[in-house]
């Protein structure tokens, strides 16, 4: 058996290991890469950065536990930038491990900023069916959510007095792992028409890029990338930034992998049909 | 800070135990497995009723807006599933939620995923620039990938020549989309191993390590 032969019979531990020791060498030995800005994450910055004293970000944070790998970054970043620039937040969940994780970071946050719970920030909770919580959402946000994730009437809060419904938002950010981006665009956007921009893992972000050629997203922080993008865009490096230099040494692996495995299966495919010839 | 050492110490390895499964299955990842289903499950039953059940049903039916008795009968009707006998009554339940959803959803997913998409795709002129150029590349793009899936006439010649260059669009997505999915894969496992590099660091500091 040739080495070629052995190389795409090798077990897939072997490389599960490879990949194990790409990720672990720049947690040892830590370097930087540059990372250059896309022009969809510029709109998102510029959109956040623009919003006026009294006007109101709405921040649906629809992730959990699974995926905040990628999504915490982006929504530390987003709120860092809003904090910074103390712009008013609302904020929700429309996934069920959501809540907790999103309260651990608006809280971190906000007593990093001095911001206050009800003044400069909002945090609705969690309800189920995204797709009717957003449709009532849209008539007035107190349906879905008559009190905020701590049990204050949404009334008796300064922050909402005169808010009512997407009409008093400036825009709206989805950070997502799931299908709530579609909810978002169709029932959100489709219905209401309010500028929306979406946070999504690596995994959808080839899938929803065309929805900025239609116009109904302004912006897409697509993975990991898009986190550091914003981080260096506010200037605040993050766990988005660190990831990056993981990703390069990680990346570079899994090519040389699929380099070499095409190399082998076409070398291997050449000699069984000269094998087969001479027969 | 102990405390959250020992809260950090137990996340750490349950990290590696779920890891262990890359090797092979065994008793310590279905421990973690099992012991993040049981969790998740209690965790969301909580949530369900404190922030959902109690707020929006229980506490405005107390309030004596009885007009919450007609989503919650329904909502109760639901539970007939799990009778042999009864369970025809849920699908009253389940024939006005799909009612609902399709008269929604219909119109609203027509325009959002199908309107403004093909609108987008010949939405701006082509031109001799960059963005007319783009342009052009979309719209053959798209109506070589639908040429790809169109089987009412033979892929030879002219259409041969159109469904492969189709099939390579595709594939130039699929691979768009692969390279998405590693980086949000490896960003899973980078987390995991920042986590555990921070763990190590803090249990070196508090040992003078």
């Amino acid at each position: 058996m040739t080495f070629l032969e052995n190389l795409m019979k090798i077990d897939r531990r072997w490389i599960y290991l490879a990949i194990g020791l790409a990720v672990i060498i720049p947690a040892i030995a830590s370097f930087t890469v540059p990372v250059t800005v896309s022009s969809e994450v510029k709109k998102i910055y510029d959109f956040v950065d623009k919003i006026g004293p009294n006007e109101y970000l709405f921040l649906a944070m629809d992730y959990d536990p699974s995926s905040m790998a990628e999504l915490n970054p982006m929504a530390e970043a987003i709120l860092k930038h809003a904090f910074m620039r103390n712009r008013k937040v609302i904020i929700v969940t429309l996934a069920q491990f959501g809540p907790g994780m999103v309260e651990e970071i608006t809280h971190r946050l906000a007593s990093e900023y001095n911001r206050v719970n009800g003044v400069d920030y909002v945090f609705l909770g969690y309800r189920p069916y995204p797709a009717i919580t957003i449709m009532l959402m849209g008539t007035d946000f107190r349906v879905p959510f008559p009190q905020d994730y701590y049990g204050t009437a949404l009334d008796s809060i300064p922050m909402l007095h005169g808010i009512k419904n997407f009409n008093n938002v400036k825009g709206v950010i989805d950070l997502t792992a799931g299908n709530t981006a579609d909810f978002w665009i169709v029932y959100g956007n489709g219905r209401y028409n309010f500028p929306l921009a979406i946070g999504i893992t690596g995994v959808m972000a080839a899938d929803y890029y065309q929805y900025l050629q239609s116009g109904q997203l302004f912006g897409i922080l697509p993975g990991v990338k898009g986190a550091a993008e914003y981080e260096r865009l506010i200037e605040q490096p993050g766990e988005g930034m660190a990831q990056v230099s993981y990703q390069l040494v990680a990346h570079s692996v899994i090519i040389f992998f699929i380099v070499i495995s095409n190399v082998a299966y076409f070398a291997t495919r050449r000699q069984k049909k000269t094998a087969g010839g001479a027969r | 800070m102990i405390g959250q050492l020992i809260l950090n110490g137990i996340a750490a390895f349950l990290t590696l135990c779920i890891f262990s499964f890359l090797y092979k299955d065994n008793p310590f990842y279905k421990f973690a497995e099992r012991l993040v289903a049981g969790i998740a499950t209690g965790y969301w039953t909580m949530l369900l009723y404190h922030t959902n059940f109690k707020p929006v049903v229980w506490d405005r039916l107390a309030a004596g807006r009885y007009e919450y008795v007609i989503p919650t009968l329904l909502g109760l009707m639901m539970w007939t599933r799990f009778s042999r006998n009864w369970s025809w009554v849920s699908r009253y339940s389940i024939a006005f939620y799909i009612g609902i959803s399709s008269g929604i959803t219909i119109t609203l997913s027509l325009y959002a995923s199908l309107f403004k998409q093909l609108e987008a795709t010949v939405k701006y002129p082509i031109t001799f620039d960059g963005a007319g150029l783009s342009s052009l590349l979309i719209i053959i793009g798209v109506l070589s990938a639908l040429v790809y899936f169109f089987f009412s006439a033979a892929h030879k010649g002219t259409m041969g020549v159109i469904s492969k260059l189709g099939i390579y669009i595709i594939m130039i997505g699929f691979g768009a989309g692969f390279g998405m999915t590693v980086m949000g894969r490896v960003a899973l496992l980078v987390q995991r191993v920042i986590f555990l590099k921070g763990y190590v660091n803090s249990l070196a500091g508090l040992f003078g390590g």
